[in-house]
C-alpha cells in the first residue's frame, strides 16, 4: 500500500500493527472475495476442510464452503471457481490428480499429514474359521475361502472390492498371489459400508476392502490382512514377490492424502497460501474427530471448536506471517 | 363421453373388427427372419467372428472426437467478439441472480459482503411466514382442504428438523421450474409454428431426456462454473423437454372454432399465440408444469454433487454413514416438497380453467385479499421474530426424529430374514438373470441389428427399419456393445417385472376411487424419494449385485406402468362396455376381450414409460455395482473424460429411442386394428 502523506503512513502503520495484535492481520494486498473450499460427502473430509477453514478465518480471511463431488470438482479448481480441495487421497484420486495439474491449473499444496491405508479387512469373529489370519497366506486355504464364499462364489471365497473407479488391482492381485477368492466389485463406498453393517450384525463371514482414516475400523472390531508389503517395484516389476510373473502380487500402497487447489490461490491470497500448505494434522487426531462425529453423534463445528481451542499454537503457527 | 344406448350397434360391430386375425404374410415374414437370424447366430462363430463380435479395427474412436470437441469449445471457440465460454458464463450469471434472490428470502437472508465475513442485513422468510404463505396459496387455489395439505407438508419440513436444507432445495427448484416453464413454453410454440423446427428439435429432445445426467456433467461445470447454477441448469437440460412437447400437443389441440373465431376477430399473430392459443391450452399446459416440478425434484441429488446442497446433500451424507432413518427422513422431505408443489400446481390449474367472472372495480383489500394477507403475514413475523427466534427458526427443542428407528427396523429382518432373502435372491438369479444375461451376450451383433431392422420395417416401414438397424450399429461401431448387452438385460428384466407387478395393479385400482387415491399417493413418493434411500437398506439385504439393482429400478419403473393402466381403463369408451354386457360378457369376459384391449394403446405407452424410466435409473445402478453402460458413464464421470462419458450416454439414448420408436409404432398399429385412429 502507498500512500502519498507521510502522515497516513504511519496511521496504516498503526492499524496494521493492532489489527496484527487483534490476531487478524488481513493484508491489505490480498483479495477479499471468499475463499471456496470444498466440501465432500465423507465426514474426515469435513472435519479437515472446517479446520483449515476456521483457521483461516482467524487469519481474517472471508471463506465459503461449497459442496463438490470428489472427482467433478477438478473441473471447478481448474477454472477458478473452486479454490482449495482438502482431501485428494493418493490411493483413489491420484490418477485424477495427476491428470488435473498436467493441465497447468491446478497444484499440489502438499501433504496433510494424513497417511491414506486401504487394505483387505475382515470382522475378528472371522479369525475362529480362519485361523492363520491375519497373515494373507491363511486366505490359500480351502477351507478358509469357503468360509468367506456364498452361493454365487462357492466354493471360491468372496472379496468386496471398491467401486471399479477407485482402481486398486484387486483382481490382478487374486490372480498374482494365486488366491481362491473372486472379486466382487461395489459401487459405491456406502454400498461397501452396508455390506460390512449387514453381516456384523449376523456375524456373518465378510471380506471386504476398508480404508482408513474412516469410522469403520473404529466402530467395527476387526484387523486388515497382512499381505507382503507394498513396493513400488511390487507395482511395476513382474519378478518382484512371490510371483515372479506378475504384477500386484503384494499389498495395497500407503500413501499421503493431498491438499490440491487453483493454481490462482498463489497471488490472490499468498497468506491463505501459506497457510494452507502449513496445514498438517496425523491419522489418530483425525480418526478420533471421525469418531467423535460418526459415532458419538457430535456436530462437525463442536469438534472443530474443541480442536482449535486445543491446538491454538499449531494452527497460529500455520498463519504466522 | 357419448350416452352409452345409442352406440350399442356401432360398438358391436367394432367388437367384431377387433378380433381380426393377423394375414399370413406376416407370419411367412416372420419364419424367414428368424431363420436368418438363427443362421447368422450359428455360423458367425465357425466362419465369420467378425459378425459374432465387432472387430476392434472397425471401431470409430468416437469418445475421442468428442473429447478434442469439447477442448476446442471451451478454450478457443469464439463468436468474434466474445467466446464460447464467455456465452455460457453470460447465462450462468444471468440464472445466478435470481437464484442468488430466491436463497436470500428463504435460507440466508439478505446478506452483505461474500463468504464467512458476510452479515446478515435482513433475516430470511420466517418459518411461520412461508408455511402461511403456502397455505394462503392453497386456500386460494384449492379451498381448505389444498391449504392444509400443503401447509400441513411444509410444517412436516419444520418438525423433521428439515427446514434449513428444505429452504436450499426449494430455492432452486423455484429457480429452475419457472426457467424450464418458459423456456420449454417458447421452444413449444416455436415448434408448433414452424414443422421445421419442430423436425429439427424432437431428436434434441429425446437426447435431452435420455442421456444419463452424469454423462454431460463435466462439460456443463467446464462451461458454466461450478455450483448451484450449473446443478440448475443441468436440471432444466433434464426436466425442459415434457414442457416443449406438452406445448406443441396442447397448441395443436386447441379447437379450430377458436382459432377461426381469433382469425375472424383479427387477430395479429402475437395477439393469437398469447391471447388466443396459450390460454384456451392452459389445462394441458399444467401438465407440462407439474413434469417440470416432479422432473426437478429428481434431480435433486445428483444436483447436490456439484454444489447445490440442500436436501440431496443431506441424503448422500447419512446414507454414508449407514443412518438410514436420517436419509429417509431428508428423503422424505423431498417428496414432501414435491407433494405440496404438485398439488398447489393442479389446484392453479383447475381455478384457471374455471375463470372467475371478470375482475369487478372494487377496494384494494377486497380484490387482492390473498395477497395482502401474505404481505401482513410476511412483515408480522418477520417483525416479532426480531424479538422471538422461535417465530424466525423454528425451535430445535420441538423438531422430531425417528431416532434409530429405520436402522433397528433393517437391522431385526436382517438378522431374522436375511437366509430367507438370499434363498429368494439366489433362486431369481441364477434361475433368471443370469442365463438371460448370458443369452443375451452370446447373441451375433449384426444378427440383432438385422432384427431389430426387421422389426422397424414390420411395424412403421423402411424409415423405422433404418433408424434401428443404424442406431444399434452405431452402439457396436463405438465399441459398446457388451455393456450395452447388459443393459438391455438389466433394464429389459426389470421393465418386464415392473410391468408385471404395475398393471395389474393399475387395473385393480382403476374402477376403486379410495384404492386409486392410496396407489396415486404411493406413485408419487416412489417418484420422488431418492431412490439411494432404499437402495443401502437393500444392499445390506441382498448385497450388491444385479438384483438389488433390479429392486431400485423396478421401485422406479413401477409407477407409470401402474398409471398409464389405470388411465386407459378409466377412458375405455362407456358405450363399448354397455354393447359388452347386452351381449351377456361375463365380468372376466369384459375386462380381457374389451376393457384391455381398448385400453391397450395405453397400456403400451406406460410400458414404453417404464423402459425409458428403467434407462433412466441406470446411472443409480452403477452405484450398486452393475457393469453396465450407467457404470462406463460414472467410470468417465470419475475420470472427468467428456468424450468417453457422452459416447456412452448417447448409447443409452439408442437404446432408448429404439425401444421408444418400435413401441409407439407397435401402439399406433394396435390403435389402427380397433379403428381408434
Amino acid at each position: 500500500m502507498r500512500s502519498p502523506m507521510p502522515g497516513l503512513r504511519y496511521a496504516t502503520a498503526a492499524l496494521l500493527l493492532s489489527a496484527g495484535i487483534c490476531a487478524a492481520p488481513a493484508l491489505a494486498q490480498e483479495s477479499s472475495d471468499p475463499i471456496k473450499l470444498t466440501l465432500h460427502d465423507w465426514t474426515g473430509q469435513l472435519i479437515t476442510t472446517e479446520l483449515m477453514g476456521e483457521v483461516l478465518k482467524k487469519a481474517g480471511y472471508s471463506v465459503e464452503y461449497v459442496q463438490a463431488d470428489y472427482l467433478a470438482q477438478f473441473a471447478g479448481l481448474e477454472t477458478g471457481d473452486l479454490h482449495v480441495a482438502m482431501e485428494m487421497w493418493e490411493t483413489t484420486g491420484r490418477d485424477a490428480m495427476d491428470a488435473s495439474t498436467a493441465t497447468g491449473k491446478t497444484e499440489v499444496f502438499g501433504p496433510t499429514g494424513m497417511k491414506a491405508k486401504e487394505e483387505w479387512w475382515y470382522p475378528a469373529y472371522m479369525k475362529e474359521k480362519c485361523p492363520g489370519l491375519p497373515n494373507w497366506e491363511a486366505l490359500k486355504d480351502e477351507a478358509c475361502a469357503e468360509a468367506f464364499s456364498t452361493a454365487e462364489t462357492a466354493p471360491k471365497g468372496r472379496y468386496l472390492g471398491g467401486p471399479v473407479t477407485w482402481g486398486g488391482f484387486d483382481d490382478e492381485r487374486v490372480e498374482a498371489l494365486n488366491l481362491p477368492f473372486e472379486v466382487i466389485h461395489a459401487g459405491t463406498d456406502a454400498a461397501l459400508f452396508a455390506e460390512l453393517e449387514s453381516a456384523y450384525q449376523r456375524q456373518a463371514p465378510i471380506l471386504l476392502w476398508i480404508y482408513a482414516p474412516h469410522w469403520a475400523p473404529a466402530k467395527y472390531e476387526g484387523e486388515w490382512v497382512e499381505f507382503p508389503e507394498f513396493t513400488k517395484e511390487c507395482y511395476t516389476d513382474p519378478a518382484w514377490g512371490s510371483n515372479p510373473d506378475a504384477l500386484y502380487d503384494c499389498g495395497k500402497p500407503f500413501g499421503e492424502i493431498w491438499k490440491v487447489g487453483w493454481v490462482g490461490v498463489k497471488d490472490k491470497w499468498p497468506g491463505a497460501y501459506k497457510a494452507v500448505r502449513a496445514f498438517t494434522v496425523d491419522n489418530s487426531e483425525m480418526g478420533k474427530m471421525i469418531t467423535q462425529v460418526d459415532l458419538e453423534g457430535k456436530s462437525v463445528s463442536e469438534v472443530v471448536q474443541a480442536w482449535m481451542a486445543e491446538n491454538e499454537a499449531r494452527w497460529s503457527e500455520w498463519i504466522k506471517k | 363421453m357419448a350416452s352409452p344406448a345409442p352406440t350399442i350397434g356401432a360398438g358391436s360391430s367394432r367388437l367384431r373388427r377387433m378380433g381380426l386375425a393377423t394375414g399370413t404374410g406376416t407370419l411367412v415374414a416372420w419364419v424367414v427372419a428368424l431363420l436368418a437370424f438363427g443362421i447368422v447366430w450359428q455360423t458367425a462363430e465357425l466362419y465369420a467372428s467378425w459378425a459374432q463380435e465387432y472387430p476392434k479395427t472397425w471401431m470409430v474412436p468416437a469418445a475421442r472426437w468428442v473429447s478434442a470437441f469439447m477442448k476446442w469449445l471451451v478454450n478457443e471457440a469464439s463468436f468474434g467478439l466474445f467466446t464460447f465460454t464467455d456465452l455460457t458464463r453470460f447465462l450462468a450469471a444471468l440464472v445466478d441472480t435470481p437464484y442468488t434472490a430466491a436463497r436470500s428470502l428463504l435460507s440466508s437472508g439478505l446478506l452483505s459482503g461474500r463468504g464467512s465475513s458476510a452479515t446478515q442485513v435482513l433475516p430470511p422468510l420466517s418459518w411461520i411466514a412461508v408455511v402461511g404463505v403456502v397455505s394462503l396459496l392453497g386456500l386460494y387455489a384449492g379451498g381448505v382442504k389444498l391449504a392444509l395439505l400443503a401447509g400441513g407438508c411444509f410444517l412436516l419440513l419444520a418438525v423433521f428438523g428439515q427446514w434449513d436444507s428444505a429452504m436450499v432445495t426449494l430455492a432452486s427448484i423455484l429457480v429452475a421450474v419457472p426457467i424450464g416453464v418458459m423456456g420449454g413454453l417458447l421452444i413449444g410454440i416455436a415448434a408448433y409454428r414452424w414443422p421445421r423446427f419442430e423436425e429439427a428439435i424432437t431428436p434434441l429432445l429425446d437426447l435431452m431426456q435420455t442421456i444419463p445426467v452424469f454423462a454431460y456433467l463435466v462439460p456443463i461445470l467446464v462451461l458454466f462454473g461450478f455450483g448451484p447454477t450449473a446443478a440448475v441448469i443441468a436440471t432444466l437440460i433434464y426436466a425442459m423437454p415434457p414442457m416443449v412437447r406438452i406445448t406443441t400437443l396442447s397448441l395443436r389441440g386447441v379447437a379450430q372454432e377458436i382459432i377461426d373465431l381469433g382469425r375472424m376477430i383479427g387477430c395479429t399473430r402475437r395477439q393469437m399465440t398469447w391471447r388466443v392459443l396459450v390460454p384456451s391450452a392452459r389445462e394441458s399446459l399444467m401438465v407440462g408444469v407439474n413434469q417440470v416440478i416432479m422432473l426437478s425434484l429428481n434431480m435433486v441429488i445428483i444436483a447436490s454433487m456439484i454444489g447445490a446442497g440442500g436436501l440431496g446433500f443431506d441424503v448422500l451424507a447419512a446414507l454414508r454413514r449407514l443412518q438410514i432413518g436420517a436419509g429417509l427422513e431428508a428423503g422424505l422431505a423431498i417428496v414432501a416438497l414435491a407433494v405440496a408443489l404438485d398439488r398447489l400446481s393442479q389446484g392453479f390449474a383447475r381455478k384457471l380453467s374455471q375463470r372467475s367472472p371478470a375482475s369487478e372495480q372494487r377496494g384494494l383489500v377486497a380484490r387482492h385479499p390473498f395477497t395482502l394477507a401474505a404481505l401482513v403475514l410476511i412483515l408480522a413475523t418477520g417483525l416479532v421474530g426480531l424479538a422471538v427466534p422461535a417465530v424466525q427458526a423454528y425451535p430445535p427443542a420441538l423438531e422430531i426424529s425417528t431416532g434409530t428407528f429405520w436402522e433397528e427396523g433393517v437391522k431385526w429382518i436382517n438378522i431374522n430374514f436375511f437366509d430367507t432373502l438370499e434363498a429368494l435372491k439366489n433362486a431369481v438369479l441364477l434361475n433368471m438373470l443370469v442365463p438371460f444375461k448370458r443369452f443375451l451376450g452370446e447373441l451375433p451383433w449384426l444378427g440383432v441389428v438385422g432384427l431389430l431392422a426387421f422389426l422397424g420395417w414390420r411395424l412403421g416401414g423402411w424409415r423405422l427399419a433404418m433408424l434401428a438397424g443404424v442406431l444399434s450399429a452405431l452402439i457396436a461401431a463405438t465399441g459398446q456393445w457388451e455393456k450395452a448387452m447388459i443393459t438391455v438385460y438389466l433394464c429389459g428384466v426389470s421393465a418386464v417385472a415392473a410391468a408385471l407387478i404395475g398393471i395389474p395393479i393399475g387395473i385393480a385400482a382403476a374402477e376403486r376411487d379410495r384404492l386409486w387415491r392410496w396407489v396415486q399417493v404411493v406413485s408419487d413418493t416412489l417418484q420422488t424419494l431418492p431412490s439411494f434411500v432404499y437402495l443401502m437398506p437393500a444392499v445390506m439385504l441382498f448385497r450388491v449385485g444385479d438384483f438389488t439393482a433390479m429392486i431400485a429400478v423396478v421401485a422406479y419403473s413401477l409407477v407409470p406402468a401402474v398409471r398409464y393402466t389405470a388411465l386407459g381403463l378409466q377412458k375405455v369408451d362407456a358405450g363399448l362396455i354397455e354393447a359388452g354386457r347386452a351381449m351377456g360378457c361375463t365380468r372376466w369376459q369384459l375386462l380381457t376381450k374389451i376393457k384391455l384391449k381398448l385400453a391397450l394403446p395405453e397400456i403400451l405407452l406406460g410400458i414404453n414409460q417404464t423402459i425409458m424410466f428403467a434407462l433412466s435409473m441406470l446411472v443409480i445402478t452403477a452405484l450398486v455395482g452393475t457393469r453396465d453402460l450407467g457404470q462406463e458413464v460414472y467410470i468417465a464421470l470419475t475420470k472427468a473424460d467428456t468424450g468417453r462419458g457422452i459416447v456412452a450416454g448417447l448409447a443409452v439414448a439408442f437404446i432408448a429411442i429404439i425401444a421408444d420408436r418400435l413401441i409407439s409404432a407397435g401402439a399406433m398399429r394396435a390403435k389402427r386394428r380397433m379403428g381408434l385412429v
